[in-house]
């Protein structure tokens, strides 16, 4: 398999709940995520996009069919595996920011570069994000794009090979959306993490290499942007 | 039912698990002061019907010999309703298979069979037939140590001559619910028999036909007991009257005043500690309810529910728990008061149990936990109040951290991440924190001071039998003996060592204290029984002065220099002022000692001896018991081992029992709070410990996030539980303390190690609980939710 491709997925099933309960999550999905890119995973409420960034975030488990990252399958590993692919491969954004209250900007970064096995410098990390002046706040004393500015510094200081956003901007406001796509860009641009991107706003799909549309637990299409736009000119 | 109702049902329901926990605690509280307040009120009740009616004596006048119509003279003084003369002597009985004799005390019966005092409760066979002389009526509690059954026969010695009865009844009596032998601290069934028998016989045995040796007293309402003692003192004086006393004097009724007192000490301490940790942990839990539920609480008040209606339906929450708790710890009080009560029934030898529970215990056990489970909602309806519309709707911000930052840059460089998020939430709060510290600390330090209080029991005995006791036998005589007889017993079998005593009962006075009891005389240098000092160094008695017990020394409020008053009760009856040499430690009984010859001195005689201790060679232990069964002046044999098994038996009933309850109790409390604080930090972090899962952290790198925080709560809380059990282990043993055994305290690191060690098994326990749900933790659903 080419180096080139950071996931692949064959005939990749979820099903929650059995017989007549049963919820297809995921109907067979066949899938190739080229190294370095932007996607973005579009599509309404339950379409599946979800489920298939946890099964490649190593969160969830797929119901049948094989998910590989680079050469490894995710579906074979085991608990401990999967937590050792997220500690060294992995970078999330949540949509709620998820950090730790109870440590300060610098210190929530530390949290994941102290475990890392090549991570960048916590300042560098926190630069990127337009953040180097504010290190020792806590979460409390920031506002909600600061702490995803946070959040995002806390997932790239890892150095990861791919990095998943939830919805990153569904809790902010467009000014702030916006500089956190930025930072997203800048990640991907600087340290040529491939990042996957789940969310409602189709615009953010206009600064993607790729684009993949969910519908009903399976892909409707995929589309290349020929162009892509930066997010100052995303609309909003 | 009002809609806020219908939620409170359901909320009531989702937290059925903690909510019930909690009332369980409520209950475990309210339950101890019903079942201890029942139990009380149940023996004192008990106790006062029994003896109105069997009519036990309110005086006790032992006489050497008053003539039958002078019962009638005591029967005139002002003050007396009743006076019932009889006779009373000591007996020897040889019980089958056994090489030591039983003392015995026989009492006479009138011909009547009922006495107008101290009458029996026959409980099996029948009272004595008009001229069955060899009859005999005997104590039931000796008759079932010693399996005796109707009709069986006993050999008893009486002066010197033995004669054979038959048992035809078992009775029970007011007078003996516990039997100790003369000259002995320690009640034990087996070693003392009480038996009834007919007026002529006891007469002719003893030589007192025509009249009596005692005369029982029953007083009017009114009366002044101490004129009635007095006067009464004075007209038996000519016929050897050895001192009147109080009923509360005799044996038997101290012993169970002693263990109702001790009862009462413990559960003034112990019901208030449950419901103090009841309301901490409901404030925990509504805390946790009313943070999750702000924006509930929120579109609430923005529908126009006022404060007051939001914070009742809390209120009501709480109270609701409370009142549960309380109504089930009434039902499982009275039940447990029931039970225990129909067991100090039989360890007192009751013959019937007025069971009751005043009602107020019942208001005592509802207010006190809704009271308790109010000042922990309180605490938290404030928090309601404050709560606006508009902030309860805005998400809710982080926790704020931002004032335990100071920390910072002092730890940062040999502090972790983890370890710093740890040490941040300790440091954030610091009262919740601090209030299960407490709680633990609290339940550690019951449970280390009752089982402190068990091996302090040990202590008692071990100084007791292996340091001031270190004899083998102790041969007590039924009149004291020329010093002869002493040196004579060294001839006996086996005998390697005699050591004499001389003692006589006594009133100490000092102003306006005074104390019943006996003054021994011991040897110079006595090495068989002995007084020590605290540093277990050996007292030599003076030539002239007098040795106390602490115990009697702070009763007499005496102390080294001073002078005390002897009323001596025996021979000529002289009083003597002597001075006190010393203050000796003891822990059983109160004794006083003077010199051997000092003593003999005092009441006008020479070499006078009352018992002898003897150092015997074990093997010859049989051939010696032998020997003194034909001896007809020895009164009563006492082997030591028999008399520090008794006094163990004491201890591990009765009163003392509900030691291992506490203690057990305790660790069952102490198990709830540490679980109960793991359960919340995991409730409160479950989401960023998810956070830690997903952002590539082991089950291990987590756990150590959440079970840090319990980690530093139970290190903190067992030095602390150390403090307080070292302190509650004084106040407990203060509250079981008497002039007849003292518990010592001090720094015990066995049982405050088990206690520890019980603590930290708790901890482990709780940690894997929750960790267990740690590992099931639904990293997907928890990144979804909000809070």
């Amino acid at each position: 398999m080419s180096r080139d491709i950071t996931f692949r997925t064959e005939d990749l099933t979820k099903t929650y709940g059995e017989g007549a309960a049963a919820v297809h999550a995921l109907r067979g999905v066949d899938l190739e995520i080229p190294r370095g890119e932007i996607v973005v995973l579009l599509g309404p409420s339950g379409s599946g996009k979800s489920t298939l960034l946890n099964i490649l975030g190593g969160l969830d488990r797929a119901t049948s069919g094989d998910a590989y990252f680079e050469t490894e399958n995710l579906s074979d590993m085991n608990d401990r595996a999967l937590t050792r692919y997220r500690r060294d491969h992995v970078g999330f954004v949540f949509q709620f920011y998820n950090l730790m209250p109870s440590l300060t900007a610098r210190e929530n970064v530390e949290l994941v570069t102290e475990i890392a096995k090549d991570p960048l410098g916590v300042e560098e990390a926190l630069t990127l994000v337009g953040l180097g002046d504010r290190m020792d706040h806590f979460p409390a004393q920031m506002s909600g794009g600061e702490q995803q500015r946070v959040a995002i510094a806390r997932a790239v200081a890892k150095n990861p090979t791919v990095l998943f956003c939830d919805e990153p901007t569904g809790a902010l406001d467009s000014t702030t959306g916006r500089a956190v796509l930025h930072v997203l860009n800048d990640v991907n641009a600087r340290l040529g993490a491939t990042v996957l991107i789940v969310t409602h706003a189709a615009e953010t799909a206009r600064m993607a290499h790729r684009v993949i549309h969910f519908a009903d637990g399976a892909i409707r299409d995929v589309v290349q942007n020929e162009t892509r736009l930066s997010p100052d000119e995303i609309e909003w | 039912m009002r809609a806020l109702d219908h939620k409170l049902m359901r909320d009531l329901w989702r937290i059925r698990g903690q909510a019930g926990a909690i009332a369980l605690v409520v209950a475990v509280g309210v339950s101890l002061l019903v079942m201890m307040s029942g139990m009380l009120q149940s023996l004192r009740e008990t106790r006062i019907q029994y003896y109105e009616s069997y009519r036990l004596a309110e005086i006790f006048a032992p006489v050497t010999r008053a003539p039958t119509p002078m019962v009638e003279r005591v029967a005139d003084i002002a003050g007396v309703a009743a006076a019932e003369g009889r006779i009373r002597g000591a007996a020897l009985l040889d019980m089958p298979g056994q090489a030591l004799p039983v003392r015995a005390a026989a009492l006479s019966l009138p011909r009547s069979m009922v006495p107008r005092l101290n009458n029996l409760y026959l409980k099996d066979g029948r009272l004595l037939a008009p001229g069955h002389m060899d009859e005999v009526v005997v104590l039931e509690s000796f008759a079932t140590a010693h399996d005796l059954a109707l009709g069986d026969h006993l050999t008893a010695t009486m002066q010197g001559s033995r004669r054979d009865f038959q048992i035809v009844g078992f009775a029970a009596s007011p007078e003996f619910l516990f039997t100790t032998a003369p000259g002995e601290f320690v009640p034990d069934d087996a070693r003392f028999a009480v038996l009834w028998m007919h007026e002529e016989a006891l007469a002719a045995a003893f030589d007192v036909q025509g009249a009596v040796n005692e005369v029982l007293i029953a007083l009017e309402r009114e009366a002044n007991a101490n004129d009635v003692l007095a006067k009464v003192d004075r007209l038996l004086d000519r016929y050897g009257g050895q001192g009147a006393y109080l009923r509360k004097d005799s044996m038997s009724d101290r012993f169970i005043s002693e263990e109702i007192a001790g009862l009462s000490a413990t559960s003034v301490v112990v019901p208030p500690i449950f419901l103090g940790v009841a309301a901490f942990l409901l404030y925990i839990v509504i805390t946790r309810l009313v943070q999750a539920e702000r924006e509930q609480i929120g579109l609430i008040k923005a529908f126009g529910y006022t404060d007051f209606e939001v914070a009742l339906h809390y209120f009501k929450l709480v109270i609701i728990i409370a009142v549960i708790g309380a109504a089930l710890g009434c039902a499982l009080g009275l039940w447990g008061g029931r039970l225990m009560a129909g067991v100090y029934q039989s360890v007192y030898h009751f013959p019937f149990l007025v069971f009751r529970v005043e009602p107020s215990s019942f208001v005592t056990g509802i207010i006190t936990s809704v009271f308790a489970a109010s000042a922990g909602g309180i605490l938290v309806l404030r928090g309601v109040f404050r709560l606006t519309p508009a902030v309860a709707m805005r998400p809710p911000a982080p926790m704020d951290f931002s004032r335990t930052g100071a920390l910072n840059n002092r730890l940062r460089r040999w502090l972790d991440q983890p370890t710093r998020m740890v040490l941040r939430r300790i440091l954030r709060n610091p009262g919740r924190i601090g209030g299960a510290v407490l709680g633990i600390a609290v339940g550690m330090g019951l449970s280390s001071a009752q089982m402190s209080l068990m091996s302090g029991f040990d202590d008692t005995l071990d100084l007791t039998f292996g340091v001031i006791d270190r004899s083998d036998v102790a041969v007590t005589f039924f009149e004291p003996m020329p010093a002869k007889t002493a040196f004579n017993m060294a001839h006996l079998p086996g005998v390697l060592e005699v050591e004499p005593v001389r003692s006589v009962s006594a009133v100490m006075r000092n102003g306006r204290q005074s104390y019943r009891g006996s003054v021994t005389g011991l040897v110079e240098e006595a090495r068989l029984n002995r007084a020590v000092r605290k540093d277990m160094s050996d007292i030599t008695m003076p030539t002239k002065g007098i040795v106390l017990a602490r115990a009697l020394a702070d009763t007499l409020d005496i102390g080294p220099g001073e002078t005390l008053r002897v009323e001596v009760l025996n021979g000529r009856r002289p009083t003597i002022d002597v001075q006190v040499a010393e203050v000796a430690e003891t822990l059983l009984g109160a004794p006083a000692y003077m010199r051997f010859e000092g003593l003999n001195a005092a009441l006008g005689e020479v070499g006078r001896v009352s018992a002898v201790y003897l150092r015997v060679d074990a093997s010859k232990m049989d051939a010696l018991y032998a020997a003194l069964k034909d001896m007809p002046t020895v009164a009563g044999v006492t082997q030591r081992e028999d008399a520090r098994a008794a006094m163990q038996k004491l201890m591990d009933t009765g009163a003392g029992a509900m030691r291992y309850v506490m203690a057990a109790i305790a660790g069952i409390i102490t198990f709830g709070i540490v679980y109960n604080a793991a359960r919340i930090a995991f409730g409160e972090q479950s989401r960023d410990l998810a956070s830690l899962r997903v952002m590539g952290f082991t089950r291990g790198e987590t756990s150590y996030v959440l079970l840090g925080e319990l980690v530093v709560v139970v290190l903190l809380a067992v030095p602390l539980g150390v403090g307080i059990g070292y302190y509650l282990s004084f106040l407990i043993a203060a509250g079981f303390s008497t002039d007849l055994y003292q518990i010592p305290t001090g720094f015990r690191p066995d049982a405050f190690g088990a206690a520890g060690v019980a603590v930290l098994l708790a901890t482990v326990v709780s940690g894997a609980l929750v960790r267990r749900d740690i590992d099931k933790v639904d990293l997907v659903e928890t990144l979804k939710t909000r809070e």
